[in-house]
């Protein structure tokens, strides 16, 4: 059985991002790069599943040279091969879909992994695309997998509760938090992963059906407010709460 | 000249970063309090493979080069102080000798045992008259028969006494040159040896999560095969083993005042008087940007000596170098940490307080400044 899991290389939350001169993309400088935090619980999930089921764990992933960094650590935590699919150019999140899809129906794999969301363009919709391209099985924002045969069960994440569904091979997954607990890069998996292969393609062309106009700062946080220290606040911030941030 | 890390080295900092981040910053504090060693956080370290990072793998070690290993001490360093201590010493003291210059038996009775983080090695040379001046160790050991009998005490010796503490490498004195001079051999003890009592020492000002012994010989039997190394070797194998500890206390040095200078920059940018934040003020930033400057001096100085021992080059002047600077910019990025914290930076809610105690055995430990100025003095021809 081969199992894929796709990661993106995102800018690690922590860091300040400064929109570029172009007014329309990230100023690349003094950002450090990641495995987006949703596909850190996508490739766990796939090792899990390898151990349960057997077979090969592929990692994929769109972009530069720099996308290497996060196929290693996937290696690293126990991944078997990785294939980093070459554009340069910016894509919208149907043309990663695409260039994914077409590997994976190289791959031939029936089981694939992703993160409900990459944090950086916040689209949530790659997995969902992938699927329906590969005509695939998909379920999205999962807290809880079992396979068995043929059969897939998960519980995934809804409004206010959990709803559980089953479906069959083969299937896109995509990971919410609270799937598993990821597993650390051991220093024995670092060693482990140099002897791995990445193999380099160029990705499937697409055409971009979004284009980027701009990109703006999220407004200022307002400051917070200190009510009191003592339950007497308690009043006026259940008001507040209520009427000013309409929270409750 | 390649300022550029491997991928493994990238990954490594990455991996240790968030191990300690995750696992031992949310202990840290209160370990620290309760002076308590904790062999929980040890495995965890030892099933991260920590332990023998150097080692090959036929040893149960991960076969890396020394600037990863340092890495990791780094890391850890940057967020306790502790930790890193347990590591390095085991590593750099415990580890380090029997791998230099142990037989292939010996190696293969311990190496692998002190690669997962279940057992601990220590390495007893200072004593309560014996501690810049290592020849006046008095500790003695005599062959008779098949067996080395110890005599003798020694102190502050760190991971000795732990729960997982398995033995130590004991620095004695074995008889003396027709010249009169001390003759100094190294013996492996295994704790639990009827003889050999390891205490552990209470009351430390810093390290507090980190073990540190008292260790008394009192006609303590060893098989004669437990020596390391040949008789008389033992001055040389405490040497080299110390100027290869320098690297990873300096690597101490750096990670603790990369932390405290982190924890310094936020603060700064968030405490607000006269109505901005105090980084804002000219005083603080210049602080900053000479505690952000010195750190990247240490940094560059301690990777160049393991790029150095990496390479197979001589290293020891530059690991005293890297040791002295990279202690003594922790002592001061630590203080100007507490200073931007104000009062808060006295308090123990506060990390900054337990860094600004950690860095003080910086310049003690494995050779004073004092000590480590001699060394450097007499390399340059002094
Ligand atoms: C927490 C902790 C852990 C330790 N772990 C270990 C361990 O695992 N194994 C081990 O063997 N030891 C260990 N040590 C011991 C440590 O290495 C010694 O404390 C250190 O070498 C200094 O020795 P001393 O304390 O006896 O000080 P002294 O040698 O008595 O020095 C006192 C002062 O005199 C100065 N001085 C001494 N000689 C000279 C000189 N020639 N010129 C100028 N100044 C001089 C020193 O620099 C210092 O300022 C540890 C110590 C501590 C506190």
């Amino acid at each position: 059985m081969k199992i894929a899991v796709c990661v993106s290389h995102v800018p690690d939350t922590a860091t300040k991002v400064i929109i570029g001169s172009d007014g329309k993309s990230i100023d690349p400088s003094g950002v450090t790069y990641v495995v987006n935090p949703y596909d850190e619980f996508a490739i766990e999930e796939a090792l899990k599943t390898k151990e349960q089921l057997g077979g090969e764990v592929v990692v994929i992933s769109l972009g530069t040279d720099a996308n290497k960094e996060s196929i290693r650590k996937a290696l690293a935590m126990g991944a078997d091969s990785g294939v980093l699919l070459k554009d340069e150019n910016q894509r919208d999140s149907f043309g990663v879909a695409k260039a994914l899809a077409e590997e994976i129906k190289n791959q031939g794999a029936e089981i694939v992994f992703f993160g409900k969301q990459s944090v950086d363009y916040d689209n949530s919709i790659t997995g969902q695309l992938t699927a329906e391209l590969l005509g695939y099985n998909c379920v999205t924002v999962v807290v809880d997998l079992k396979i068995d045969g043929n059969k897939v069960i998960a519980e995934r994440e809804i409004e206010g509760g959990r709803e559980v569904v089953e479906t069959s091979l083969p299937v896109v997954i995509t990971a919410q938090k609270g799937l598993n607990e990821p597993r650390y890069a051991s220093l024995k998996g670092i060693m482990a992963a140099k002897r791995k292969t990445i193999e380099e393609k160029e990705a499937a062309p697409a055409e971009n059906y979004v284009e980027i106009l701009r990109m703006k700062k999220p407004a200022p946080k307002q400051p917070g407010k200190i009510l009191g220290s003592d339950a007497s606040a308690v009043p006026e911030l259940i008001r507040l709460l209520r009427e000013e941030a309409k929270v409750i | 000249m390649d300022f550029n890390f491997t991928e493994e080295q990238i990954l490594i900092r990455k991996t240790v970063r968030e191990f300690a981040e995750q696992e031992i910053k949310p202990k840290a504090k209160e370990l620290d309090e309760q002076e308590k060693f904790s062999p929980e956080l040890t495995k965890r370290m030892g099933d991260l493979g920590l332990f023998g990072m150097t080692l090959p793998e036929k040893y149960g070690g991960q076969g890396m080069d020394t600037l990863s290993y340092i890495i990791a001490v780094e890391e850890l360093a940057r967020v306790d102080g502790s930790h890193a201590a347990t590591l390095a010493a085991h590593n750099s003291l415990g580890i380090g000798p029997i791998y230099y210059y142990g037989t292939e038996e010996q190696k293969q009775k311990y190496l692998p045992k002190l690669c997962t983080g279940e057992h601990l090695w220590a390495f007893g040379l200072t004593e309560p008259n014996a501690g810049s001046d290592s020849r006046g160790t008095k500790t003695t050991a005599k062959l008779e028969g098949n067996e080395w009998v110890i005599n003798g005490s020694k102190i502050f010796i760190t991971n000795g006494s732990a729960e997982i503490s398995l033995g130590c490498t004991v620095q004695t004195v074995t008889g003396k040159t027709e010249e009169g001079k001390k003759i100094f051999t190294t013996i492996l003890v295994e704790n639990g040896t009827p003889g050999f009592t390891a205490k552990v020492m209470h009351g430390k000002m810093m390290w507090r999560a980190s073990n540190t012994s008292e260790l008394y010989f009192d006609n303590c039997r060893v098989p004669k095969e437990n020596i390391l190394g040949e008789i008389g070797q033992g001055s040389k194998i405490m040497l080299s083993t110390l100027d290869n500890g320098r690297l990873s206390i300096a690597a101490m040095g750096l990670g603790l005042a990369q932390g405290a200078y982190e924890m310094a920059l936020k603060y700064a940018k968030e405490r607000e008087q006269f109505g901005r934040p105090i980084s804002k003020f000219q005083i603080i930033a210049f602080k900053l940007a000479d505690m952000a400057m010195k750190i990247e001096l240490a940094r560059n100085l301690l990777y160049k000596a393991c790029w150095l021992k990496d390479q197979g080059e001589l290293f020891a002047k530059e690991a005293a170098m890297a040791k002295l600077y990279c202690s003594e910019i922790a002592k001061e990025v630590a203080d100007d940490a507490v200073q931007i914290h104000g009062g808060y930076g006295l308090m123990k809610e506060y990390d900054v307080e337990r860094f600004y105690r950690d860095q003080r055995l910086l310049q003690i430990g494995e050779g004073t400044s004092e000590i480590q100025r001699l060394v450097i003095s007499r390399y340059i021809g002094c």
